[in-house]
């Protein structure tokens, strides 16, 4: 029978890439951005459209996205598990090369975020329809402000606090030497270099989260092409070995979660390290999805980092911002680089990137090994990949 | 005790199904009642014919006292959504009841500022009558 390690580097990704426009784009629609993406990363895998057998789509349906392109794929995934889904199709994509049905899978993210508010239509009998939104409880902050409500209950709200500010504003630090960064868009409104005072002044979303606390809403697109061992050797970048890959979900609607406190990250990450034989310490450069500062503490205790209420104190002096010693979300993450709806599709880019040494003034030193973990809905799903450039 | 409902743009009501009309019927009764496994003996929510703590099918309701407490809790300032444009700021919560299933809903009754709420805090379930035929379960604390 084989098991999860026997999966390790039978397939990497060669490439990715964003749309050709990010941030505020009123002038493109999802479609385009899905389109652009998918041409900008197989050039930069070196190959082409004609190459592609295999497609990974999540909100839109695979159907849609083929149709536009004009591919016929003879293996199409539509796994939607909210932002995290992007990573789960990278491990799907994984088995199917292993299972010798695929040899290129082109997987691909457009949301025109910022320009079209309007949300899919909601299913009225779901049960967050009927327990949920009638209350105010429709969409992630009011959801994830709940859970952070309670951790600062558990580990006490003035360390939670300043651990947030942390997060914060680390993570504009690395935003500000990213040019495609929404925070250096010419329509920013606002300071871009921002401290401790402006964390704590900028206004109320939904208490505990100041908008400081809370993802960009942008426009944009992304892709990843996720390739065999054969076709990775002989590609012209370096490709971005998948060591480890694991996916879950223990709940969709916030009312649902076990714990407030503790993704399923507690599962996904000592899985994919260990498939990956690697440990914490070994790990370079952590993408970690930032939908809000929350996310990131409770997803680094989860994925265990550090141990429960622990994070504040991980994350302290902007330790994971530039010149810290644990850089994480380099591109300046959904808090202050993009993030269209379902930002995990970026997390991927930059760490593919930051493995090949292409992230200009924010390059990572000596960065071999990557962790990226996506988080999707309510902090209902997680999926995890370790990710070497050897 | 009946709570009135805000004025404004028109609400968000939940659409009862086959599986939890019963729940429906009983809160506009002004009782607030819990689907109960009969295999595991847990209460639980949302109102659902498996139970998914065992997975048994063997299930029945049972009315809970309305009693509970603070889980955690959120002061929502930016409206999600347009029906709840000119009911900002209000308190959303998550309570756990006497029985043990968190409950989704609002605070009712308090400032809506952080101070006025404490994760613990007890209170009872009222109803907020938001049609005819919809009652909502809220949380006073007290």
């Amino acid at each position: 029978m084989t098991t999860a390690s026997d999966l390790s580097r039978v397939a990497a990704i060669i490439g990715v890439d964003e749309s050709d426009e990010m941030g505020h784009v009123p002038h493109k629609s999802s479609m385009q951005h899905h389109a652009e993406a998918a041409d900008n990363a197989l050039r930069d895998a070196g190959l082409t459209l004609d190459d592609v057998d295999a497609l990974f789509c999540a909100g839109v349906g695979t159907v849609s996205v083929a149709e536009y392109l004009g591919i016929v794929p003879k293996y199409t995934d539509t796994t939607s598990i909210g932002g995290s889904s992007f990573l789960a199709h990278v491990e799907h994509a994984m088995v199917a090369i292993n299972a010798g049905l695929i040899d290129v899978a082109l997987i691909t993210h457009g949301e025109a975020g910022r320009s079209t508010r309007a949300r899919a239509g909601r299913d009225a009998t779901a049960a967050g329809s009927q327990f949920e939104a009638p209350y105010g409880m429709i969409g992630a902050p009011v959801a994830y402000a709940m859970a952070c409500s309670r951790y600062m209950h558990m580990y006490g709200a003035d360390r939670v606090r300043q651990g947030m500010a942390d997060v914060s504003i680390a993570t504009r630090k690395w935003a500000l030497q990213n040019p495609k960064s929404f925070v250096n868009h010419p329509t920013w409104i606002g300071p871009a270099d921002v401290g401790y005072e402006d964390y704590h002044e900028s206004r109320w979303i939904a208490w505990p989260f100041h908008i400081m606390d809370c993802c960009l809403v942008t426009d944009g697109g992304g892709a990843c092409v996720v390739v065999s061992a054969d076709v990775a050797r002989n590609a012209k970048k370096n490709p971005a070995w998948i060591l480890g890959s694991a996916e879950g979900h223990d709940h969709q609607i916030i009312s649902q979660m076990p714990d407030l406190t503790r993704t399923i990250a507690y599962q996904t990450g000592p899985r994919a390290l260990e498939m990956a034989g690697v440990t914490h310490d070994d790990i370079d450069l952590a993408m970690i999805y930032d939908s809000f500062t929350y996310t990131v503490l409770t997803t680094l205790e989860s994925l265990g980092f550090c141990g429960p209420g622990e994070a504040p104190d991980f994350v302290a002096n902007l330790r994971t911002g530039p010149g810290g010693d644990f850089p994480m979300n380099t591109s300046g993450g959904g808090l202050s680089y993009a993030h269209t709806g379902m930002y995990g599709m970026f997390l991927l880019i930059e760490a593919t990137r930051q493995l090949r040494g292409e992230s200009g003034d924010r390059q990572v030193e000596d960065c071999n090994l990557s962790l990226v973990h996506g988080t999707g809905g309510e902090l209902s799903s997680t999926a995890t990949l370790v990710l070497s450039n050897s | 005790m009946t709570t009135q409902p805000p004025a404004g743009p028109p609400r968000i009501l939940p659409t009862p199904t086959q599986e939890n009309d019963f729940y429906w019927e009983k809160c506009n009764e002004h009782e607030l009642w819990l689907r109960s496994c009969n295999t595991c003996d847990q209460r639980y929510f949302y109102p659902r014919d498996l139970c998914p703590t065992c997975h048994s099918r063997d299930t029945t309701w049972v009315q809970a006292s309305g009693r509970g407490e603070v889980y955690a809790y959120a002061v929502v300032h930016r409206p999600p959504a347009p029906a709840f444009a000119e009911e900002v700021p209000f308190i959303t919560a998550l309570i756990k009841l006497e029985e043990g299933p968190i409950l989704p809903t609002r605070i009712v009754g308090v400032e809506p500022v952080p101070d006025a709420v404490s994760i613990g805090m007890t209170g009872q379930i009222e109803f907020e009558d938001a049609s005819e035929t919809i009652s909502l379960p809220v949380f006073r604390p007290g």
